[in-house]
Parts: C-alpha cells; structure tokens; sequence
C-alpha cells in the first residue's frame, strides 16, 4: 500500500508531468488563459488518460508483447488513443449533455496531447503491473491539471499587469512558468 | 500567391521558424535541449518525419477523403516515426537511448500534423518537400541554438552533433549554472529567447 501512495505521490508532485517531465506543453500554453477553459481540459485529459492508460496496457499486454510486435507500439497507442477519444466523444454527446457542453471542444485536441500518449508510453517504460498503472494513470492526469489549474489562476492576475512589450503573451507564460517549475522541483527531496 | 519552391523553403528559416514564430510543439523543444547534441538528433529526426509525411500526404491529397483526414494524416506520421525509431537503433543507439519516449512522441509534435493539415493537403509534392524542408531545417536550427544556450551556461560545454567529441568552453574554474539544465532553465530560456526575437522582428 505504502508504494501505491509513493507513486501516486511521486506522479502528482515530484515527477509533475507538465512542470518536471515537460509533457503536454501546447494545451498547457493554449488552454490557461482563462480558468474555464483549464479546469475543462483537466478534467478532459484526467477522463481521457485514465481509460486510454487503462486499454493500452491491454493491448500491450494481450497482442503486442505475446506476438513480438513491440516496435509496432506508437502506430498501435495512437490509433487506439484517437479512437477512443472519437468513441468517448460521441458516447459523451450522446448519454452525458452536460458534461460534453463542458468538456466536449477539449475533446478532440486530447489526440495529439502528447501528455496522453505520453503516459501510455511511461506506464510500458517502466513495466508497471495492472494496479501500479491504474495509480500512474490517475495520477500524472491529476498532477497536469494541478499545474494547469494553479497556472491559469496566475496568468489571470497576469493580464492584468502591465508587462514589458517584448515579453508580452506567451514569452511571459514560460518564464512564470519556469519559476513554478523551479518550486516543483523543490518536492524532489520528498521520495 | 505565386510562391516560388525558394521562398517557401526560407519560410521556415525565419518567418515561421518554429517554435518561435509557430508556437507549436514546444514538449521536445524543452524536453530534448539539454546538450546539443541531442538537440539537433532530436531536429533531424522530426525533419526526416515532416519531410517524408508532406510528400506523402500531398500526394495523396485527392484521395483522402476530407472527412477522415486527420486520422490519415495520424497514421502515415506515425509510420514515419516507426522508421526513425527503427533506423535510430541501428545507427545511433546511445542517441536513442537519451531522447528516450520523446522519439515515439514525434508523432504527436503539433508542427508536424500543423503542416500536413495546413500546407501539403492543398499544394503538389515538390512545394511540400521545400516546406518540410525549411520548416525541419528551422527547427533544427532552434533546438541547436536553445541547445546551446543551455548547455554552455549549465554545464560548459558544447557536445558536437553525430560524434562523441565535447568542447570545454571555459576553465576549471567554471561552475555550472545548473538551473539552466534544469526543467525550470528550459522554461524559462525558451521565453526569453520569445522575447529576444519579439524585439528583434518588431
């Protein structure tokens, strides 16, 4: 049990996928303006990733490892994280209207999230078990929308300051951004 | 509109270099800069994959139909990918093993989709060679010189692409800058290097 809390600890906080391992910087730039559009895509890529970690495990583990196809694996991981994107949102439109008004235009730019693939890939990587992986699917989502949530609440009070012209948009967001990662870095002595 | 196969291969030099001009893609740009020499690996392998997916895709451009476009263009990058990462453990093993997932992440490098989708489903074969080209060679470029930046003030050195030889900058005196090779130096590098060249094209 200790372990599991490690993991989901060390993906949260240590490891942060956006600030530490640098994954899924596009929508993290893109999506922060504004703190509707963050929590939206968070809770769009923790929906997303928790089931895409979850069927491309089983495809790793049921066809590409028994059959030797490993080099196959990033045509595989995409076309699955693309289908399932498409399936959830058509299943989402379809079943749960009111969480697709909220979430469905982050919906189709979760396929080339490279946070997504990317995890499916770590959780391969490191041969996480089926529990390890579930933890490491929840949690590195978890963690990118932790980072993405606290980031939109500073480039909101960013706005509203007056910043040098050069440095204006998006020169502004990585360097703020490089002073949050510089405190995440701080939670390395944590494990 | 009529672009000679020049300009539109010095696009990508300076006009839309990205990541700069293009704020696209920005994961390996951060991710890879640590020496330069990983840097410009990780440049030449998405210039072959953005090369060989614009001719293809441009030449199919009449076939695909254009509802299921994207997951085309998805699958025929992806196969280029597969071949990078195939002929990078043959040829450079040691290379692979540095830029690890980020090689199977080229295949989700927004530039890549951004140019199949925006240039080479609507111009013939050869105009797509020369942007892929351009574009690739510009972002080569990018991550050799933000490579450098952060190499020679993190560490002190500059490691030669495609060879094991690194140059000592400075004397033994020298103490690294660490924070530059850090993940917060990447950040914040890449952004005043944004800001630099907002002040120089304005």
């Amino acid at each position: 049990m200790g372990d599991y809390i490690l993991l989901a600890v060390g993906a949260i906080l240590v490891n942060n996928i956006l600030l530490i391992q640098y994954l899924g910087n596009c929508p993290f730039l893109g999506t922060s303006k504004s703190m509707d559009n963050a929590t939206g895509m968070a809770m769009a890529v923790v929906f997303v990733l928790a089931l895409a970690g979850i069927v491309t495990w089983i495809f790793e583990a049921v066809f590409l490892k028994p059959l030797g196809l490993e080099y196959m694996r990033t045509i595989v991981f995409i076309v699955v994280i693309a289908a399932l994107v498409q399936f959830v949102e058509i299943f989402m439109k379809k079943s749960m209207p009111a969480l697709y008004a909220g979430l469905g235009i982050f919906l189709p730019l979760i396929t080339t999230n490279c946070a997504v693939m990317g995890v499916c890939l770590i959780n391969i990587k490191e041969e996480y078990n089926f529990m390890e992986m579930l933890i490491s699917s929840i949690a590195y989502p978890a963690g990118f929308g932790l980072a993405l949530i606290l980031f939109a609440g500073l480039r909101e009070r960013i706005i509203i300051g007056r910043v040098p012209g050069p440095l204006q948009d998006v020169s502004i967001a990585l360097v703020t951004a490089g002073f949050m990662s510089l405190s995440f870095l701080g939670f390395k002595g944590m494990i | 509109m009529a672009k000679t196969i020049v300009q539109e291969f010095t696009k990508g030099l300076w006009e839309e270099i990205p990541p700069f001009r293009l704020v696209l893609g920005l994961c390996p740009v951060l991710a890879v800069t640590k020496t330069v020499a990983n840097g410009v690996g990780m440049g030449v392998a998405a210039t072959f994959v953005l090369v060989c997916s614009n001719v293809l895709v441009s030449m199919l451009r009449n076939i695909i139909p254009s509802q299921v476009r994207v997951p085309c263009f998805i699958i025929i990058i992806a196969t280029f990918v597969v071949v990078v990462e195939l002929v990078m453990q043959a040829v450079a093993y040691p290379l692979f093993l540095q830029l690890g997932i980020f090689i199977p992440l080229i295949v989700v490098n927004c530039i890549i989709l951004g140019r199949a989708e925006a240039f080479a489903s609507k111009n013939p074969p050869v105009a797509s060679i020369a942007d892929g080209l351009g574009i690739g060679v510009g972002f080569t470029i990018a991550l050799g010189a933000l490579a450098g930046i952060r190499e020679a003030f993190g560490a002190g050195t500059i490691s030669i692409p495609f060879s094991d030889t690194v140059i000592q900058l400075f004397g033994p005196s020298f103490e690294p800058f660490t924070f530059m090779v850090e993940a917060p130096g990447a950040f914040v590098c890449l952004g005043l290097v944004l800001a630099i060249m907002n002040l120089v094209g304005k």
